[in-house]
């Protein structure tokens, strides 16, 4: 766990003698605990170290605590970071989390044995229930369990009884992140093993190597482009679209989830009488915004009709259809877009550059998904690099601009604790009988999704 | 033979260090090219003022860490799954169940909505991905209808529908990706080169729409052709497991999330790592990203349990999220960029705005 060597290399810094905590006798009842530092004292370097809120602070000082790098005096069984003068005190590195982990059974054992004779028995519920099934479990190393706590114990009364409490807070810290009780959060829990490189299920071998080298082969030959062009593009791009960004800009009316009212959502459906201005003006962004809007690809569509050329767009579709459709249906559909739209005398036809159309007349005698791709990539750049400039100077577009509407916000609620209720809408499942539904998940994502009730 | 195989060793190791002798002179390559750093040309960029985001839905119904979401295209709509095997469908506007179906495995660590809206995947352990139907039927049974679409030799950590909910890209445990055709369960096209379990991946918003991102346990992120099954770019700058990756939205770029505590950003047109978001204080891995509308903010789940809102162009921290008990284990920003959610270890999904 990378977070452990860095959390570790964190607590060696809070211990430096000239930049680290201040550390000094805590009195814990009676005793005097050397090499101690209080809640508040962890929290404010913390502040200061990485110039972060009290809140991060506390939250860190916290996890750090989780972690069993630091452990409470006070109240030593609940590994919490309190930002006021309870004791605190760095564990001892024999017991961090990464040098002795993952925690065997066996010392787990021993630890239980050692309690179990010093309280005589009376061990916590879950502690309890552990040493049971350990008995059970390694039964037959149980008298060497028993001889190693009692051996343990033993050298403990030798001990200061200041040093005694400080060994035992420390062990009890590396007990509870390691075997923490019912209901406590698992810091340790990992999740699904994964294999790193050194334990790989794919095969570094020969194979493996020789596809590295021929890509960096490849990627040494290919164009690059100057860094000051491509960064240049992130600050265009920002300057084109934060206006657009409901969570940078706001959205008007308002944002739904903020007010619970849905009319943005109405307002903005795919398909809407009047358009709102910035959804009109982003159509004049680039063409991939115009067609990827179901509004805009209509307008689109009406444009090019008064050009006669909407037989591009609908072959563009078509050609949609055939890379994202079903693979049983690949011979179809490239039959259909062939009669429609390429055999001779087509109704359809579109016009494309005889080398592609030769091509492609020579690919779909065995149609495959990727066949129509050079046709359709040459009719795209049509539509964009051709119709798509004089749709935007078009009177179709700027009357759009024209008649698009900006919500007006809505006013902030005078009792805003009553909240308002929240209306359900029709499920996208629920469009369509379920045989439809079939046909509906079809085609490719360019159909309408439910408008939202307002 | 014992010669043999000494000679294959060694050609094995020398074959090993030709390729590493070779990255290296690709990454002089690459840094021919860079001429500046991103947070310099965004100097000139107006500063974010203060932000304010807050938890305005709390969806409660898992009874075990949630592991995975995605949004519906009516952006209001998620499936999410968790540990427990289940698999639930929200309208989280008014925080409604509306679907959940019990997956036979634990641990389901993929989840996806198809785009028609009337459909999702997911899978986990199972090393399969299933789409299911939605249905409002009475006597509903969602798993009757199931459908067995990916087979994986290991876990499923990643899936996708394409542009249409007839394909489903898959990332793999297994170390590789996969093109699937959900009708026949048919193998259209898979992907290998990553050295270990592939963790995420990301379809290209771009318009000629041929091209994905993963990123894996070998710390690399790779950039596919889907057509032809081959690697197109890769990257490899982290120090740990790349747990998430995410297009920047105008498909240029990329960022990604590492158990190294640190994200970054890539860019695929200088073909170099062009910016890193980390702070010394945040040591817990980024579990999950994703970018704000305009690209301005990168949101990213951690470890620890908290969401760090980064200024994608200045790479500053804008602001630190706390309300999760565990860890943040994913996040995605809603279709229309109102909102995003997050998915977290302590049961629940957040919506903030």
């Amino acid at each position: 766990m990378p977070c452990l060597s860095k959390m570790e290399r964190m607590i060696v810094s809070m211990q430096d003698p000239d930049m680290g905590i201040k550390m000094r006798n805590q009195r814990l009842l009676i005793t005097v605990i050397p090499h101690a530092m209080t809640g508040n004292d962890i929290v404010e370097w913390l502040i200061q170290k990485y110039g972060i809120s009290e809140e991060e602070s506390l939250h860190l000082g916290n996890l750090i605590v989780k972690h069993g790098y630091i452990y409470p005096l006070k109240d030593p069984r609940s590994l919490v970071l309190r930002a006021d003068e309870s004791p605190y005190r760095f564990q001892t590195p024999y017991f961090w989390t990464s040098t002795k982990w993952p925690a065997t059974e066996l010392d787990y054992a021993i630890y239980l044995a050692k309690k179990n004779i010093r309280k005589q028995g009376d061990l916590i519920e879950h502690e309890k229930d552990n040493y049971n099934l350990l008995h059970k479990r390694i039964n037959h190393t149980w008298d060497f369990v028993v001889m190693q706590a009692r051996e343990q114990l033993r050298a403990a009364k030798q001990r200061r009884k200041g040093d005694r409490i400080v060994i035992d807070c420390q062990e009890q810290a590396y007990w509870l992140v390691n075997r923490p009780p019912p209901g406590a959060p698992n810091v340790l829990e990992q999740g699904p093993e994964r294999r790193n490189c050194h334990t790989t299920r794919v095969q570094l071998n020969m194979d493996y190597y020789k596809r590295e080298i021929e890509y960096c082969r490849k990627a040494m030959a290919r164009t690059r482009v100057k860094s000051s062009i491509c960064l240049e593009g992130y600050i265009k791009f920002n300057e084109q679209y934060v206006p657009h960004d409901p969570i940078m800009s706001g959205c008007l009316p308002s944002n739904p989830w903020i007010t619970d009212d849905t009319t943005y959502w109405a307002m903005n459906a795919p398909t809407v009488t009047t358009p709102t201005k910035l959804r009109v003006e982003r159509w004049g962004f680039n063409f991939s915004e115009l067609i990827n809007d179901p509004l805009g690809r209509a307008q689109l569509l009406e444009f090019l009709k008064k050009e006669f050329s909407a037989e591009n767009l609908s072959f563009w579709e078509a050609c949609e259809e055939l890379r994202y459709g079903e693979q049983s249906r690949i011979a179809e559909i490239v039959d259909s877009i062939y009669q429609q739209f390429l055999a001779p005398g087509a109704t359809r036809w579109v016009n494309i550059d005889s080398k592609t159309m030769e091509r492609t007349l020579e690919g779909i005698k065995t149609p495959h998904r990727y066949v129509m791709d050079d046709a359709q990539m040459h009719i795209y750049m049509l539509m964009k690099k051709d119709s798509y400039p004089r749709f935007l100077k078009s009177d179709l577009y700027k009357n759009l601009l024209a008649e698009a509407v900006i919500p007006p916000e809505t006013k902030k609620r005078v009792f805003p604790f009553m909240r308002k209720q929240r209306h359900s809408s029709p499920s996208p499942a629920l469009l369509l009988p379920a045989g439809d539904a079939e046909e509906k998940s079809r085609s490719p994502s360019t159909a309408p999704v439910p408008e939202e009730e307002s | 033979m014992a010669t043999e195989g000494l000679h294959e060793n060694e050609t094995l190791a020398s074959l090993k260090s030709e390729a590493e002798s070779l990255k290296g002179k690709l990454e002089e390559e690459r840094a021919k090219l860079h001429d500046v750093e991103l947070h310099q040309v965004a100097e000139r960029v107006e500063a974010l003022g203060q932000f304010v985001m807050k938890t305005r839905r709390t969806l409660k119904g898992h009874g075990n860490k949630v592991l995975c979401m995605d949004w519906c295209k009516d952006k209001r709509r998620i499936v999410s799954s968790s540990q427990d095997g289940k698999v639930i469908v929200w309208d989280s506007f008014t925080t409604n169940k509306e679907h959940a179906v019990t997956m036979p495995c634990t641990w389901v660590m993929a989840c996806a909505y198809a785009p028609s809206g009337c459909a999702i995947a997911c899978g986990g352990l199972d090393n399969k991905c299933s789409v299911y139907p939605l249905t409002f039927e009475k006597n509903e049974n969602m798993a009757a209808k199931k459908k067995s679409v990916a087979m994986h030799t290991n876990y499923l950590s990643a899936c996708s529908f394409t542009n249409s909910d007839m394909q489903i890209l898959t990332a793999s445990g297994d170390g590789t990706c996969a093109l699937w055709d959900v009708e026949s369960g048919q193998l259209l096209q898979s992907f290998h080169g990553h050295g270990a379990d592939v963790l995420c991946l990301d379809l290209a918003p771009s318009e000629t729409g041929n091209t994905f991102v993963s990123g894996g346990c070998d710390k690399k992120a790779m950039v596919w052709d889907m057509r032809t099954g081959q690697c197109v770019q890769s990257f490899e700058t982290h120090d740990s497991d790349i747990n998430s990756v995410r297009y920047y939205p105008s498909g240029d770029a990329f960022a990604s999330g590492s158990d190294d505590a640190t994200c970054r950003l890539y860019d695929l047109r200088a073909d170099r790592e062009v910016a890193i978001y980390s702070k010394e204080s945040i040591i817990f891995g980024a579990s999950s990203v994703d970018f704000s509308l305009s690209g301005r903010l990168l949101f990213a789940g951690y470890n620890d349990y908290t969401i760090n809102v980064w200024d994608v162009l200045k790479g500053s921290r804008v602001s630190i999220l706390f309300g999760h008990e565990n860890r943040v284990s994913t996040l995605r920003v809603s279709p229309d960029g109102t909102a995003f959610c997050s998915g977290s270890w302590d049961h629940t999904l957040r919506i903030w705005a």
